[in-house]
């Protein structure tokens, strides 16, 4: 703490009016992020029945999901080719990774509504990177019940699954999850700069973010292969888990891609917020005010 | 007075009509759930044909109707119940409960003249793509399309005579969320959203198929693929008669209930 008021001093003495240390926009973004969510969670706790209730019902939310895929498999042994463990793994694989993404960026598809009301505006004048401020902001706690969710099916499958365990394959779970989460925050990324076009339709957002969802919680063999391809080349969603998760399962892909292709989530993770990035930029800069 | 209902319905309308991107929008959405569920459901049909007493193309019906009536009947909740819980938080409720018209029969226009709506605008396109991309079992005699459409009035009468008594929950708990939220749980589940409730095994089908949430998808979407005629056509209108009767009656009651211990908050 010391060390970071010297810092603001010496700003202050070299850059006569600059108030902030001239740190990294990330660093600055990541740090405002960091203090926005703290604020949040200060007020969620004071309500601490409403937040227990309401984490129970985001659990319970997501769990129907997976007690229709229990009902299924109450009449039949296989969907699509794949047994009730394996569709377990994809299963939790993607509601894990969506609910990380969700539980951090998944207030940026208010942002519609902010830029309708003209709230949007107090962002801007602040001096803290509008991305983050957007991301924080009502930062929900609860989300944890659709993480918590999704990793106990996760648990389910690993456990129940016979898989021949290499040590590429045990790397591959938590990598899968990390990209898969950064995959589904650059998808919310890109929705929220769609909305400074047209902010009504926020929905169209969901179609990509819970669709997407839903879509990796069953194996591809079941969709239609157009379906697949665009998946996999033009909306990357694929790489959240449905080509790593096969890799772990030892089954091969609709598409015919070769192995490597696995290993790709990381690298397509960073190309998706370099896209998500840039749309956010366009988007702020592109951005009028009602100025009523 | 009908009159005046009629104008408070054609307001409901005309005001989600207004928003015109958002429709488009919803539309986009609804067609992309549609896909995906309709997939799934085709590689259940095909390990299991006939599964529900439906086939395959009866099958994928359902999933364009669930998507179609997914507003009409709102089975997720939302829509007036969430206006009336903010009322009756800040306390706008008492200039509403002195207004010479009556509370229920005025949020039930309005949910009627918005249900009409969403039946044209977030119905009928997705199920026009549904039936592009998909061999659906569409309804061949105009009365089948009659009697779905009563189906579904009956449906939207009972979504709202549910959302009603969630949103009067508000009078004790002042945040009605924790109770939404429970709305939406029962509805998304027990409407047969997920799955069709004739797929449901044993027990669990007997009690979903006779909860007032079957009347919002399940009885229309059934009565849509001709499962019910002649008097089976009368004994599913009557049961979802009644839901709406014992529901509404119970808003009324617990209505009565509550503005005789309304204090209005504010001053």
């Amino acid at each position: 703490m010391a060390e970071s008021v010297e810092s603001v001093d010496v700003a202050v003495r070299e850059e006569p009016g600059a108030v902030f240390v001239p740190r990294s926009r990330v660093v600055e973004g990541v740090r405002a992020y960091g203090l926005i969510v703290a604020m949040w969670l200060r007020s969620t706790m004071a309500y601490r029945t409403s937040f227990v209730l309401t984490t129970f019902g985001n659990f319970a939310a997501t769990a129907f999901d997976f007690v229709a895929i229990l009902l299924m498999f109450s009449h039949v042994d296989v969907l699509g080719g794949y047994t009730l463990p394996e569709i377990a793994l994809l299963y939790g694989s993607a509601g894990t990774a969506f609910g990380l993404a969700d539980l951090l960026m998944g207030s940026m598809d208010r942002l519609g509504r902010r830029v309708r009301d003209g709230t949007l505006d107090t962002l801007l004048v602040r001096p803290v990177p509008v991305l983050a401020q957007v991301a924080a902001d009502r930062f929900a706690l609860r989300r944890l019940g659709r993480v918590s969710q999704g990793a106990l099916v996760l648990g389910y499958a690993l456990v129940t699954l016979d898989i021949d365990w290499t040590v590429a394959k045990v790397l591959m779970v938590p990598l899968m999850l990390l990209s898969g989460a950064a995959i589904f925050a650059a998808v919310f990324v890109a929705g929220a700069a769609f909305q400074f076009v047209a902010q009504d339709a926020s929905q169209v957002q969901n179609s990509f973010t819970y669709g997407g969802a839903t879509l990796l919680q069953y194996p591809p063999t079941v969709f239609a292969t157009d379906l697949v391809r665009g998946v996999t080349f033009v909306i990357p969603l694929a790489f959240v888990n449905w080509l790593p998760a096969l890799y772990v399962l030892g089954r091969d892909y609709p598409l015919g891609l070769p192995d490597w292709v696995a290993f790709l989530p990381p690298l397509v993770a960073g190309a998706c917020w370099a896209v998500a990035g840039l749309a956010w930029r366009a988007g702020l800069r592109a951005y009028r005010s009602t100025g009523s | 007075m009908v009159r005046l209902y009629a104008v408070v319905a054609a307001g409901g309308f005309r005001r989600y009509a207004t928003y015109r991107i958002e429709t488009a929008a919803g539309v986009f959405t609804n067609t992309v759930f549609g896909f995906i569920l309709a997939y799934t459901y085709a590689a259940l049909w095909d390990e299991r044909p006939q599964l529900g007493g439906y086939d395959m193309s009866q099958a994928l019906t359902y999933v364009w109707l669930g998507q179609a009536l997914l507003m009409t009947c709102v089975m997720m909740g939302g829509g007036f119940e969430d206006e009336l819980i903010e009322r009756i938080r800040t306390g706008d409720i008492a200039v509403d409960l002195y207004r010479p018209v009556d509370l229920q029969l005025w949020w039930l226009a309005g949910d009627l003249g918005r249900a009409a709506f969403h039946l044209l605008g977030r119905g009928i396109v997705p199920m026009i793509f549904g039936s592009l991309a998909f061999d659906l079992a569409m309804p061949g005699s105009p009365g089948i399309w009659v009697a779905f459409l009563v189906a579904v009035g009956l449906g939207v009468v009972v979504s709202f005579a549910i959302r009603y008594l969630v949103a009067l929950s508000a009078f004790w708990l002042l945040d009605g969320a924790g109770a939404a939220q429970m709305s939406f749980l029962a509805g998304m589940f027990f409407s047969g959203m997920l799955l069709p409730l004739n797929v449901f095994p044993g027990v669990l089908g007997e009690v979903a198929r006779a909860l007032p949430w079957s009347a919002l998808l399940q009885v229309p979407a059934d009565v849509f693929l001709g499962k019910h005629t002649g008097w089976g056509l009368v004994r599913v209108y009557a049961f979802q008669a009644s839901w709406a009767l014992v529901l509404l009656l119970a808003g009324r009651l617990l209505q009565s209930v509550a503005t005789r211990r309304v204090v209005v908050q504010g001053g």
